[in-house]
């Protein structure tokens, strides 16, 4: 393996995983390139959480390549080194710190050293209250700073995770499902937001909704029982006769 | 850095409870020392060694809370920290008995003479000095806190399966300390103190001395476990209690911060531990009964887990109705333990401290919004006024 195209931010090829002989990954190749927004799409169990699993470690794949920014090996790596090496998540059912408050809840996501001394004797510096203040204006979420994040509604706990996305300063972001529960008005300003997110990152969302996947106006992959149905423009993709079969109306 | 750290760990609350304890330090003892025994505000030695012993109790359940209350570790081995600090300490105190023993042997304690032993073990050098003890006290459970801590977290054993362990780590530790050949004195433990630094330990000026150590020895661990949990690492460990895999994703190393605290409160345990040896004058393997354990679990819910104050006044609490219960009605201690854990969890989950912090920010909170409607008023009132 000395070929692995250099330029791409993160490359999957061939990677299958099975659970108690399930095969929920199965071959699956994808690639992303750097300050791309990427959207993906498929059914139930057609392997897009699994997917995301593996690229940030929570899973090892049974066989397959993983890499990251052409030569990282993330296949070797825990959930926190790669974190730490600039790939956010953020998950379907939006987790915050409940018990803390919205800017603690930032505080913690800030891309600044982690290790237990660092954060024992952490004092928090003009710059990084300057971007916890930046954050929590683009997230819309400054009234709210002091409040326990358990307090917040369904869409603004989904814009802190966001915010505390944006503060973890990833290269590559993985979005999970990014509008379910939202609001018409909420998922129109989600879709305004990622891709604002995506000028400066890379990004890769999941979603079922199409008419968010429409607003994004992004290329699209779709995923079915653990490989690529088919990839390429939303118009593509929607007319491929394999897509409609497996996903979108029999 | 130190000194910011220390800042931060001062709020009211704690700046309230490190004076009071101050205070009782220099307090108890000059009423024990200096007032005649027929004084009204005079107070007795044992109740000076009995508050003592309940301050080291306190200093036990605070270091629980740490790991359980912040950390979300529920460890039902804490007293085996406790247990191993006090043996350090009782190490210490039968190498001052000297020759004074029963047997009057200079090199060799009672209990190695009647085993029949020539020579002192290895592991008993260095004891006959008060600073190496010292360092024991802390290291030993730190130590052992360490190596369980990095099995266990690295292999992410969470919730009630960590309990479990812990449980079988005391109990491994009891049924070890039993064994005469470990050469702790066995069923027996240490016990027959002397002195403890040159001074008579049944002395009343040693005991007031003891009582004061374990007061300051309390306030010193407040404030540090104080800085501790205001501090980012203490923002990350309640995240990790609540969100662990999410904490994870965020990029910390959840099992080294796991494995600080734990190691942290260990420490804090075996100093507990060794302040305690010298005011009950034993130490045997009865300490490290699983039992014990799981009674620091019960003092820090009634007193409230996840505040610093709670384990404290709860550990003064249930010790002192102890005293009290086991005197009037020593056949039912335990129904009334197993009660009011009981009713802890079903009415006052939050623990004594947790519910009444709870009830004053709900009433800050009310008022702050009765203020606010007052304000609101005011100002829709105004524009009609002009009208």
């Amino acid at each position: 393996m000395t070929e692995k195209k250099p330029r791409s931010l993160l490359y999957l090829d061939g990677v299958s995983v099975s659970f108690d002989g399930f095969k929920a990954l199965n071959s699956l190749s994808f690639v992303v390139e750097p300050g791309e927004l990427r959207a993906i799409i498929g059914p139930n169990g057609a392997g897009k959480t699994t997917m995301m699993d593996i690229i940030t470690g929570k899973t090892r794949p049974d066989e397959g390549d993983v890499f990251f920014k052409g030569d990282i090996d993330l296949t070797k790596k825990d959930e926190a080194e790669i974190a730490q090496l600039g790939i956010g998540r953020k998950f379907q059912k939006p987790t915050v710190f409940e018990s803390h408050t919205v800017w603690d809840n930032l505080e913690l996501a800030l891309n600044r050293s982690r290790g237990v001394f660092a954060t024992l004797f952490y004092r928090l510096t003009r710059e990084d209250k300057a971007r916890i203040e930046e954050i929590l204006s683009t997230v819309r979420l400054t009234a709210r700073r002091d409040d326990f994040a358990a307090d917040l509604s369904h869409g603004q706990k989904q814009w802190l995770e966001i915010g505390m996305l944006l503060a973890q300063e990833p290269e590559l972001l993985l979005v999970d499902e990014p509008v379910a529960g939202m609001t018409d008005a909420e998922t129109a300003e989600t879709a305004v937001l990622l891709k604002e997110i995506a000028k400066t990152r890379s990004v890769v969302v999941v979603e079922h909704d199409m008419g968010f996947i429409r607003d994004l106006g992004v290329k699209v992959t779709c995923l079915a029982e653990g490989s690529v149905l088919a990839e390429g423009s939303i118009d593509f993709v929607s007319n491929d006769a394999k897509v409609i079969e497996n996903y979108l109306g029999r | 850095m130190i000194t910011s750290f220390l800042v931060k760990s001062l709020d009211r609350t704690i700046i309230t409870a490190v004076a009071i304890l101050l205070g009782l330090a220099a307090l108890v003892p000059a009423l024990n020392l200096m007032t005649a025994p027929d004084h009204p505000l005079h107070v007795p030695t044992y109740l000076v060694s009995l508050f003592g012993k309940y301050l080291t109790y306190a200093l036990l359940a605070l270091a629980l809370d740490l790991v359980w209350g912040f950390c979300g570790i529920l460890s039902l081995g804490h007293a085996a920290f406790f247990a191993l600090g006090g043996y350090a300490m009782g190490m210490y105190l039968m190498r001052q008995i000297g020759a004074r023993g029963s047997y009057g042997n200079p090199l060799l304690p009672d209990f190695m003479v009647f085993l029949n032993w020539k020579e002192l073990p290895w592991f008993w050098y260095g004891f006959d000095m008060f600073w190496f003890a010292a360092l024991m006290v802390v290291l030993v459970p730190g130590l052992i806190a360490f190596v369980f801590g990095w099995f266990a977290f690295r292999s992410r054993v969470n919730g009630v399966y960590l309990s479990i362990i812990t449980q079988a780590m005391t109990y491994a530790l009891l049924l070890a300390f039993f064994r005469n050949d470990m050469g702790f004195g066995g069923n027996n433990g240490l016990t027959d103190f002397k002195d403890i630094l040159g001074f008579n330990i049944q002395a009343d000026g040693t005991r007031a001395a003891l009582f004061a150590a374990s007061a300051l020895a309390l306030a010193v661990s407040l404030v540090i476990t104080s800085g501790i949990v205001r501090s980012k690492f203490g923002k990350v460990l309640v995240a990790l209690r609540d969100a662990e895999s999410r904490t994870r994703f965020l990029g910390y190393r959840v099992e080294h911060m796991k494995l600080f605290a734990f190691t942290v409160s260990a420490m804090m345990a075996g100093v507990a531990g060794a302040l305690y040896v010298p005011q009950v004058g034993i130490i045997n393997p009865g300490e490290f009964d699983p039992g014990n354990s799981i009674e620091v679990v019960i003092w820090t819910a009634v007193g409230g887990r996840g505040t610093l104050i709670g384990p404290i006044i709860g550990a003064v609490l249930v010790n002192g109705g102890k005293s009290i219960f086991t005197a009037a009605f020593p056949e039912f201690w335990l129904f009334a333990l197993g009660g009011l854990f009981v009713l802890v969890t079903l009415f006052l989950p939050k623990g004594v401290v947790g519910t009444l912090q709870q009830h004053l920010a709900r009433r800050r909170a009310n008022r702050e919004a009765a203020r606010k409607n007052g304000e609101a008023e005011f100002a829709a009132a105004e524009p009609m006024a002009a009208e």
